[in-house]
């Protein structure tokens, strides 16, 4: 291990020119390393001012060449409210999958009760007509109830019984819903759930299907609500406790952690979150069926936080916006490219093969697939890791080594 | 060898055991599916429903067969490597659309009444689907399982989720996106032996189900590779410096896992006439519930497992709930798992969670 960095040259060269290049360092250096410690020491701020600025510039970057090509602002403020739901379900399974290391597979369940619940809350089904606003809480409460539920008898077990025990249950809740059709109305799902209502605030007024814009705002709100949340969470004293258990279950519970509860609490809160975009979801789509819960949605929710690197909240929100624009528009749009160059079908072998007339949409989980094993294989901190994850992964013996001979000089 | 004569430590328990359980669980269902016949229809008392209990009896031995040679790869690769094989449910599913490939090019559609041709065309067809499906699974633990053999726990189960979406999409894409017809080629003669009446695909698939695994069951016990990987399993470094081949004896226990699962997909072809892309999940699923059930890493057991939850969907079925059955497994799962998570056989388990 050490053998390698000791017959080498000696890193003080290096190390040498680090150091005056750090003097050095041109004025938008300073100036960024000045913005990162003052975000560094308030985060709340720089979320809300940078999921503003992100919020704020998105209608305009829409309006720009070639992607005014591809819809109009509306249709787009439309799928981004959308993006958002996945976002929202991203940061919530990030809390399962990537801080305390648990593999929840079921995780579109959650969000299925969550939609279920609002569908309860607001529509001619059961006749109630609760408010949007109060709604997001209950379904919040009610989906951490159900993780709860599953989570107590299951988290005593080793970890990769959970990944079946969760799948199951992702499969049961649609099964259940469909099924029970006296309470659920079956296949068809129940239709008709009230659309929220800002109360004339800010002047907004009408949510509905020909106004997206009001969706928008209310996803980018509930992110950054979650966003906050969860940056605390992770700071604190449970965060650690998250990482401890993830790394080794066994020293944190003899450090005196209670495994059993601290991975209950990441397992609801991850629960709570997806019940929380269920209801939006809900509250959007207008309708609720058993069809739209499927494995599918646990497995895109996946793919988008194993991308965007487990454990950063903002690289997994990334990788959840860029992973949905990718399949609502990158695909639709590749196939629509493709056709407009009329390639003439060409002969390939026996098969005669016509790149015109492939459905790219089809590829969506194939992709989704091989970028899970390509990144599990090649880069398991995923496109925008974490700092702690990135060492722990990338730290090669001279790596080491040299941190280790840092420490001796200084 | 001198060292066959050494004292066996089974990963399996004793097959006796398991046999006895397995007559006692048979004599009870066959009570509860006749009370359930005889119930659900109001002329039928409980003597006359036996015949009809009997026909879903064997439908459920038949069902539980297949459950159970897929059941087989999952618990040899978890007693292995301690990982849930995900693709392995998928691997099933590619073994019937090889099997249906294969009988549909050589142009069958129907049932085969000469019985040399019918012989022939089904070694042929088990032949290529093992042994193509065999090679699969090497392929995916060469290209995707081993470099993570060491990773943290997470990462090979997400890659077993990535592979499993792989192959079903590939299926998906390029074959067919929807139901395809197998060829159904054994005929459908019922053989009666007195008041006892089974009809031929039943009686092949049983006999099919029962010799490969009797044959895995004394792979494992008897030979020297059976042996390497029994010692694999239950301490690999071990193992390695005792001078077995770790890498050769993890690639041969996927090989014959995923061979099993391809026979159980050939028979999924034979026995319902259909697939589809996308069966691989509920059926690994199923099987998987199977392994957990009739205890983990261990072969008897799973096997004893994938009858029980064929009887459960049989029983479920007859009752009038089949759209239930999957609740009612997954259920039983998350029960065995909380009440007993060492299985119906109850082997101890390290837990190295």
């Amino acid at each position: 291990m050490s053998g390698r960095s000791g017959t080498g040259t000696p890193p003080v060269a290096a190390g040498g020119t680090g150091r005056s290049g750090r003097a050095s360092s041109p004025v938008w250096r300073v100036a960024l390393g000045r913005v990162r410690a003052y975000m560094g020491r308030h985060q709340s701020l720089s979320i809300v001012i940078g999921l503003a600025l992100f919020a704020t510039a998105l209608p305009f970057i829409v309006l720009l060449p070639p992607l005014n090509g591809f819809g109009t602002q509306k249709d787009f403020i439309g799928g981004f409210a959308d993006a958002g739901v996945f976002v929202l379900l991203a940061i919530g399974l990030n809390v399962v999958v990537g801080f305390a290391g648990l593999l929840d597979l079921g995780y579109a369940a959650f969000f299925a009760i969550g939609a279920y619940t609002y569908a309860y809350g607001a529509s001619p089904f059961s006749g109630l007509d609760i408010p949007f606003w109060p709604m997001l809480l209950v379904g919040a409460i009610v989906a951490a109830m159900f993780g709860v539920l599953l989570g107590a008898p299951t988290l005593r077990l080793r970890g990769d019984y959970l990944a079946i025990v969760t799948l199951g249950f992702g499969e049961i809740v649609p099964v259940v819903f469909l099924n029970a059709d006296t309470y659920t109305n079956g296949t068809n799902g129940i239709t008709g759930l009230a659309q929220p209502s800002a109360y004339g605030l800010f002047g907004v007024n009408g949510f509905g299907f020909t106004n997206p814009w009001p969706y928008f705002l209310t996803v980018v709100l509930i992110i950054a609500v979650a966003f906050i949340f969860l940056y605390r969470l992770q700071d604190s004293r449970i965060g650690r406790a998250w990482v401890a258990i993830r790394e080794d279950e066994l020293a944190a519970a003899s450090m005196g952690i209670n495994t059993v509860t601290t991975k209950l609490l990441a397992f609801s809160i991850g629960a709570s979150t997806s019940g929380l975009a269920g209801v939006f979801y809900a509250s959007k789509l207008s309708i609720v069926s058993p069809d739209q819960f499927g494995f599918t949605v646990s497995f895109t929710a996946l793919a988008m936080v194993v991308l965007g690197g487990m454990g950063n909240i903002w690289g997994v929100a990334a990788g959840a916006f860029i992973v949905y624009e990718i399949q609502a528009q990158g695909l639709k749009q590749l196939g629509a490219f493709v056709q407009s160059l009329h390639i003439p079908t060409f002969a390939l072998g026996p098969m005669s093969v016509d790149l015109g007339s492939i459905n790219f949409i089809n590829f969506q989980y194939l992709l989704y697939g091989l970028a899970l094993v390509l990144m599990m294989l090649l880069r398991p901190e995923g496109l925008f890791p974490s700092r702690r994850r990135r060492s722990e992964l990338h730290e090669s013996p001279e790596e080491a080594a040299e941190s280790n001979e840092e420490l001796v000089q200084a | 060898m001198t060292g066959a004569t050494a004292r066996r430590r089974s990963l399996a328990v004793p097959w006796r055991a398991p046999l006895a359980a397995i007559v006692a669980l048979a004599v009870a269902y066959f009570v509860i599916l006749a009370g359930i016949v005889s119930d659900s229809s109001q002329q039928l008392t409980f003597t006359s429903a036996i015949p009809q209990a009997q026909a879903q009896f064997i439908n459920a031995v038949t069902i539980g067969a297949i459950y159970a040679l897929i059941a087989l790869g999952y618990t040899m690769v978890y007693g292995i490597i301690e990982l849930i094989n995900f693709a392995h449910g998928e691997i099933f599913m590619c073994g019937s659309f090889v099997s249906w490939w294969l009988l549909t090019t050589l142009g069958f559609s129907g049932a085969i009444t000469d019985p040399l041709l019918l012989v022939g065309v089904l070694l042929l067809a088990f032949a290529v689907s093992m042994v193509v499906m065999g090679i699969v699974g090497v392929v995916i633990e060469r290209l995707a399982y081993r470099r993570l053999r060491n990773a943290p726990r997470l990462a090979p189960l997400i890659t077993a989720i990535g592979v499993s979406f792989i192959l079903q999409n590939i299926v998906f894409v390029v074959v067919s996106n929807s139901i395809v017809t197998t060829p159904q080629i054994i005929p459908n003669t019922v053989l009666t032996f007195g008041f006892f009446s089974i009809s031929l695909i039943n009686l092949f698939v049983i006999i099919l189900a029962v010799g490969l695994m009797a044959t895995l069951q004394l792979f494992i016990s008897r030979t020297r590779l059976g042996r390497a990987m029994r010692s694999t399993a239950i301490d690999r470094d071990a193992a390695q410096l005792m001078g077995v081949d770790i890498n050769t004896t993890i690639a041969l226990t996927f090989f014959v896992g995923s061979a099993l699962a391809g026979a159980a997909g050939v028979v999924q072809g034979l026995y319902f006439g259909i697939t589809v892309f996308n069966i691989g999940f509920q059926a690994g699923l199923k099987a998987f519930t199977a392994a957990v059930l009739g205890g983990i890493g261990n072969t008897t057991g799973a096997a004893l497992g994938g009858f029980v939850i064929g009887f459960l969907e049989v029983i479920s079925s007859v009752w009038g709930q089949g759209r239930w059955s999957e609740a009612v497994v997954f259920g039983m799962l998350v029960l065995v798992l909380v009440f007993r998570p060492t299985g119906i056989l109850g082997q101890q388990l390290a837990d190295r969670a």
